[in-house]
């Protein structure tokens, strides 16, 4: 099978994730799709090592996990802050900042 | 050859050790190793001893590291890549991190504050309620901000040295996560701190995102993420037109957002607004300079060559947002707002700088960086000394009549206004001189016209800060103004540095400019 399915796969993928990011309402779900986003990326660097013969994509690619599961701590960290104060985690309702 | 015969060859070869140069990265290592030793001591040391143990060592380690980065600046001309190439320890790198060092040390004057915090004492305490009286009468301290902003700082001082692009996004990473936490800190005003640290966070991990995709199709097309390979792989043409170019717009969102920059800056006024006062200060001085660090190693080193196709697009974006920011903060009645506005808007002016691409434009975008840097540490440490009963006095017509109530504060604020407006004798003035006048010599006189137009129409919201403090009569339950020490010593500082590089700019011009003579390592 030829890596440039696994590529489109990627860009699909990341291409749902930022959609996601933009239309959906809840803070979770939004979250979510970042991270499918950083894993479509996953996928990208490891097809791009594959295909270049080197194991520099494969590295990167666990450095990314470390990441986005530092980011996971952070995130739902103020998620839930915000949650417990506003008993809503829609990001419609936290609009008290604006213009 | 079968796998395990693969294995057991890997295994009888030594692997080769990494060769590190401690002594080029120590001040990354020595800001990381005092955020390692605060998280320690919150574990260990008993609440009472953590405030005074924390601040001197924050102290200590960021004095430390800009000692050692003068040294470095000062000694043998260093101009090498460190640590198997993931650091370029180079001219340009050491005036940036030098100046996010002694910015961030006059940063935490602010955050160190203790007569009137401005930091909740317990995060998990809900608004509202008995556990967050309780909390806040408990006189406890909030010190877990120490160790969160020394690793932001170290994020900060490693992103414009980091010299490929797995480097990069990790350096992105330290320095945004703590930020995220930092920012809904605030002691009051706090569903505001809360909902701006959704939304910086939630914006923040989509612009990763970004820079990542673009990271991964740059190393689909150079085989490497390494900056100076992908500026070789550009000299011979070979590769993925394709991948180059959406790796590169892919990169550049996510850069542009960090710095702010039109269309990316929904998420600055709000944050800014939103987060504790302090925080904003290192938000405003030390993330810019370090966003604006990466952002010129990645342009100047890995995209040289490709400089006719993104310098349209930088265009564009840099006068989008030099009329956006001076524009829309003419209509702001918040004053921490009305920064920010003009925080974005010098964006695009220092984005001039990175346009002109040039020795010079580096140069007056490094002493640019400075100069601006210590302008708004000195004017949010004004916006934090000016309160009432409810904390600090945020909106523009509380500020009325300040002039004859508290004629000091108000003219320092005033000055520094004047020194964001860029009138002469201030460093804003000598600051967009170097960065205007090598984007004319790179032929960007256009750009240059849009800048001096949006310099004059920030002007006018400034001047209207002014007259609402010196010639509108002072409301009689006004705020009035603390001054504590530390605080105290943060503008000063401020003052004078932006008096010093507005009259006297020649040595630090001298020294963004030797600094800028070698250009980056690659």
């Amino acid at each position: 099978m030829s890596p440039g399915h696994y590529l489109a796969l990627s860009a699909i993928l990341f291409t749902i994730g930022a959609i996601g990011v933009l239309v959906r309402r809840n803070a979770i779900v939004v979250f979510m799709c970042v991270e499918l986003m950083l894993n479509a990326c996953n996928l990208a660097f490891v097809t791009f090592a594959r295909m270049h013969g080197n194991l520099h994509g494969q590295i990167i690619a666990f450095f990314v996990m470390v990441v986005a599961a530092a980011e996971v701590v952070v995130g739902l960290a103020i998620i839930m802050t915000i949650f417990r104060t506003r008993r809503s985690s829609s990001v419609d309702d936290a609009n008290l900042l604006k213009y | 050859m079968t796998p395990s015969r693969t294995a057991g060859a890997v295994l009888a070869q030594d692997i080769p050790a990494p060769h590190i140069e401690y002594g080029q990265i120590a001040p990354i290592l020595v800001v990381f190793g005092v955020a390692v030793l605060g998280v320690l001591v919150e574990a260990f040391a008993g609440r009472r001893l953590r405030y005074p143990i924390q601040v001197p060592l924050a102290f200590a380690g960021l004095i430390a590291a800009f000692v050692w980065t003068v040294w470095m600046g000062v000694g043998d001309e260093p101009h090498l890549v460190a640590a198997e190439g993931a650091l370029g320890v180079d001219g340009p790198t050491l005036f940036l991190q030098g100046t996010i060092l002694i910015l961030a040390t006059v940063s935490l004057l602010l955050i160190s504050e203790r007569s009137r915090s401005h930091f909740t004492p317990q995060a998990s305490a809900l608004p509202g309620t008995e556990a967050e009286q309780r909390s806040a009468t408990s006189g406890n301290t909030q010190t877990e901000i120490f160790p969160l902003m020394m690793f932001a700082v170290t994020g900060m001082i490693m992103f414009p040295a980091a010299n490929d692009l797995l480097t990069m996004f990790i350096a992105l990473e330290i320095m945004s996560l703590p930020l995220y936490l930092l920012c809904g800190l605030a002691r009051r005003r706090r569903l505001l701190s809360q909902e701006a640290a959704v939304k910086y966070f939630l914006l923040g991990a989509f612009s990763s995102a970004f820079f990542l995709y673009g990271a991964a199709l740059l190393y689909g097309y150079a085989g490497s993420v390494r900056l100076g390979v992908i500026a070789a792989e550009l000299g011979t043409d070979a590769g993925s037109e394709t991948l180059l170019l959406g790796g590169v717009a892919l990169l550049t969102v996510g850069l542009l957002f960090k710095l702010g920059a039109v269309p990316f800056h929904m998420w600055k006024p709000d944050v800014y607004q939103g987060a504790p006062t302090p925080v904003t200060a290192l938000m405003a001085s030390c993330t810019l300079v370090a966003a604006f660090g990466g952002m010129l190693r990645i342009y100047y080193v890995a995209l040289e060559n490709l400089r006719w196709d993104w310098r349209p697009a930088l265009w564009g974006v840099a006068i989008l947002t030099m009329i956006v920011g001076a524009v829309v903060a003419i209509t702001q009645t918040d004053i921490k707002r009305m920064l920010a506005y003009s925080s974005i808007a010098h964006g695009g002016f220092l984005l001039t700088g990175v346009v002109a691409a040039s020795t010079d434009g580096l140069s007056g975008s490094l002493f640019y960086l400075a100069a601006y840097g210590f302008t708004t540490v000195g004017a949010f440490a004004v916006v934090t000394m000016v309160q009432d009963d409810a904390g600090e006095a945020a909106h523009l017509s509380r500020w009325a009549g300040l002039g004859r109530r508290s004629p000091l504060v108000a003219g320092v604020f005033a000055f520094f206004l004047l020194a964001f407006a860029g009138i002469p004798l201030t460093s804003g003035f000598t600051g967009k001189f170097a960065v205007f006048k090598a984007a004319i010599d790179a032929g960007a006189t256009p750009l240059v016209i849009v800048g001096v137009l949006a310099s004059a129409v920030a002007a006018f919201f400034y001047v209207r800060v002014i007259v609402v403090m010196f010639f509108s009569e002072p409301e009689a339950d006004g705020p009035r103004v603390v001054a504590a020490p530390a605080t105290a010593a943060a503008v000063a500082l401020g003052v004078a540095a932006t008096v010093v590089l507005g009259v006297l700019p020649q040595p630090v011009l001298d020294m963004a400019g030797h600094a800028a003579s070698s250009m980056f390592v690659r």
